[in-house]
């Protein structure tokens, strides 16, 4: 087993784990944002290893370094210290239903395994941000400007849910 | 070499790991982190399949939905600060007035 | 093949983290001390020596080693432990894309010194910075006491904010030095440029008198993009939470704001994280804005020619090496007491005034510097200068 595929495993067990602690964690939300900043680093390494250089730094820049952030932001600001909610209802029936979905996916995997890709040898540099940005304004151009609008979309809303008075 | 199948696999158990904390948690703000959760299995998906094929669109898809992600956080917590100052609380038990 | 990066990283530790970040807390007591009209901390002796004080810090970390480790009640206790570890380890491994030297040939082995020297090596120092805030905002959120929690809404919010204007604000030395990597950067500044070739373009080069067309400055980040340069040093000392951006800590209002509650060395973890980023902050704005290793008007293969037919090539090699990283720790002195001065000599911003300084102010002002620089280059380029 070389290198790249034994810290494959690795991550994997890692994000897995990680992942898991952040749904079953019901005490502390610090805690569970936490867990979910180690899974966002561990699938950044998956990332390194699959060779998306460049997805796997905007990942750890704006998954763990600003979006959760921004998550402990909240938590702090609303002063969450102790995330005591009653659990939910038909807990064991979503549980079974979470256990049907995966199998059902597994067995998809298994039966349409033959139609997956094979891993093809990669150019030089696939992945980095040379040949991202040129993919990314040339022949995603319009998809890269619509997700400006999104973002102005976003932005516009944001600031208007957080206002307390429109009017103002 | 990694075998896509594993990708893929993994991707799909995050993924329902993430559905599971989107449906039975309470506290919507890990509702919201359990839906990043499911993002980042898309995303890995993506990646997988991008590294399979050799093209770069999959990496593309992943930067799209960053973007979108991003977005989704800034209008999801807003929603939280605004209805924690209504409701006092975070538990999405109690913004169930249109549920019938 | 790993034993020259345990060298390297080695090199580092000593030489940053291990020798420096001491002397640096030594500097910053008689750097105020001095534009205080004091005298400063000279009272640590070892047998009647004090060496102008310079025994405080080994006595700092001592005393810091042997105090008692007080965790408050309530507090969440690995949170509590691990915060001040986040933020000294992402403050030390910032260092790796950080090139000191240049490549130098030894016989047929090849010397690069930088510990490593990966393509995107600026957006590692950003994503590392970007996990740096969790130290600190955990240590607000674990401590269970209202000061540090303000502490901590502070910083993560300055924090957030930042980023984004620091790393807007380099797009301009991207487009100009056409990479990410500091390698490559810092090669790329080792050249020298017509101040005024650019105006060959509109052709007005002729009606000044010759010797002004002719001048070269070296090739510099802050020759380049001087805007640049003050708002990545505005960024990113607003990263490192020093005053004047020290609102999350700021002693006259919330305490110590985040670090309220830490003592012994969990503390010295945090303050030692807070001088190792000043270094980090030296050492970047040299590689990216001060020609990193590079010595001015005397590039690399000027050196070895000069002094190979006099010592022979591995002995030319060596003499440019020492030079170089002799060079690169000059300039990073001199980046940490340009530091030092602006902090002594700026009082604190008020939390608004911090904010409207980044979102109103820097950030439009980054994407104008990238917009324009991207017009003068596409000028520059299509007219074949």
């Amino acid at each position: 087993m070389s290198v790249d595929v034994a810290l494959f495993y690795l991550f994997a067990a890692m994000a897995t784990a990680s992942a898991v602690a952040m749904v079953v964690n019901v005490r502390n939300t610090v805690a569970a944002a936490m867990s979910l900043v180690i899974c966002m680093v561990s699938l950044a390494g998956i990332y390194v290893v699959l060779e998306a250089h460049l997805i796997a730094v905007v990942q750890i820049m704006v998954y763990a370094g600003a979006i959760v952030v921004l998550f402990i932001f909240v938590v702090m600001l609303l002063n969450l210290r102790q995330d005591s909610f009653p659990p939910g209802r038909m807990r064991g029936l979503k549980f079974l239903g979470s256990l049907a979905g995966l199998w059902f996916l597994a067995r998809f995997l298994a039966t349409q395994a033959e139609y997956l890709p094979q891993t093809v040898a990669l150019e030089e540099g696939f992945g980095g941000y040379r040949h991202l940005g040129m993919a990314l304004f040339t022949d995603y151009l319009l998809a890269f400007e619509a997700t400006s609008l999104l973002l102005l979309a976003a932005i516009v809303g944001a600031v208007i849910l957080a206002k307390r008075r429109l009017d103002t | 070499m990694i075998p896509i199948e594993h990708v893929i696999g993994l991707s799909a158990i995050l993924f329902t790991v993430g559905t599971l904390g989107a449906l039975t948690r309470r506290n919507l703000i890990v509702i919201l982190m359990s839906i990043e959760l499911m993002l980042n299995a898309v995303n890995l998906a993506f990646v997988g399949f991008a590294r399979a094929w050799g093209d770069l669109g999959g990496q593309i898809m992943v930067l799209m939905v960053i973007t979108v992600a991003a977005a989704e956080v800034a209008v999801g917590l807003g929603i939280v600060i605004a209805m924690f100052r209504n409701r006092d609380s975070v538990n999405i038990e109690d913004v169930s007035l249109l549920k019938w | 093949m790993p034993w020259d990066v345990v060298a390297k990283s080695l090199f580092i530790l000593v030489v940053a983290v291990a020798a420096l970040a001491p002397v640096v807390t030594w500097v910053e007591r008689k750097q105020s001390a001095v534009m205080q009209d004091r005298i400063g901390a000279n009272r640590a002796d070892l047998f009647g020596i004090r060496l102008l004080g310079l025994l405080h810090p080994a006595a700092d970390v001592l005393k810091l080693i042997f105090k008692e480790d007080v965790v408050p009640i309530g507090a969440n206790r690995v949170m509590h432990l691990v915060a001040p570890l986040i933020a000294a380890v992402a403050a030390i491994i910032s260092f790796a894309v950080i090139p000191y030297g240049a490549t130098y040939q030894f016989g047929d082995s090849t010397v690069n010194l930088v510990a490593a020297d990966i393509d995107w090596g600026l957006l590692y120092i950003f994503a590392v910075g970007s996990l740096a805030a969790y130290g600190t905002i955990l240590a607000g959120w674990a401590s269970n006491s209202n000061w540090s929690l303000l502490g901590g809404i502070r910083a993560s919010a300055q924090m957030i904010s930042y980023e984004v204007t620091m790393g807007l604000s380099v797009v301009g030395v991207f487009m100009v030095f056409g990479t990410l990597k500091l390698t490559d950067m810092a090669f790329a500044q080792d050249a020298t440029f017509r101040l005024l070739g650019f105006l060959e373009v509109f052709g007005v080069v002729d009606h000044l008198p010759r010797w002004l067309a002719w001048i070269q400055l070296p090739m510099w980040g802050v020759f380049l993009q001087p805007l640049g340069f003050i708002m990545f040093l505005t960024a990113i000392m607003a990263e490192n939470k020093r005053p004047p951006f020290d609102i999350p800590e700021g002693e006259s209002e919330i305490v110590a704001g985040y670090h309220t509650e830490y003592s012994g060395m969990r503390f010295g973890l945090f303050f030692m994280a807070e001088f190792i980023e000043v270094i980090v902050i030296a050492g970047l704005m040299t590689a990216i804005f001060l020609g990193g290793w590079s010595i001015p008007y005397l590039p690399q293969e000027r050196i070895i020619g000069a002094l190979e037919p006099l010592f022979g090539s591995g002995m030319a090699n060596l003499l440019c090496m020492v030079a170089h990283v002799s060079t690169f720790l000059l300039k990073v002195v001199f980046m940490i007491w340009f530091q030092m001065v602006l902090r002594w000599t700026q009082p604190r911003f008020r939390y608004d005034q911090m904010m409207d300084l980044c979102w109103k102010i820097l950030l439009p002002l980054s994407i104008a510097n990238a917009f324009v620089t991207g017009t003068i280059i596409l000028l520059v380029r299509s007219y074949g200068s």
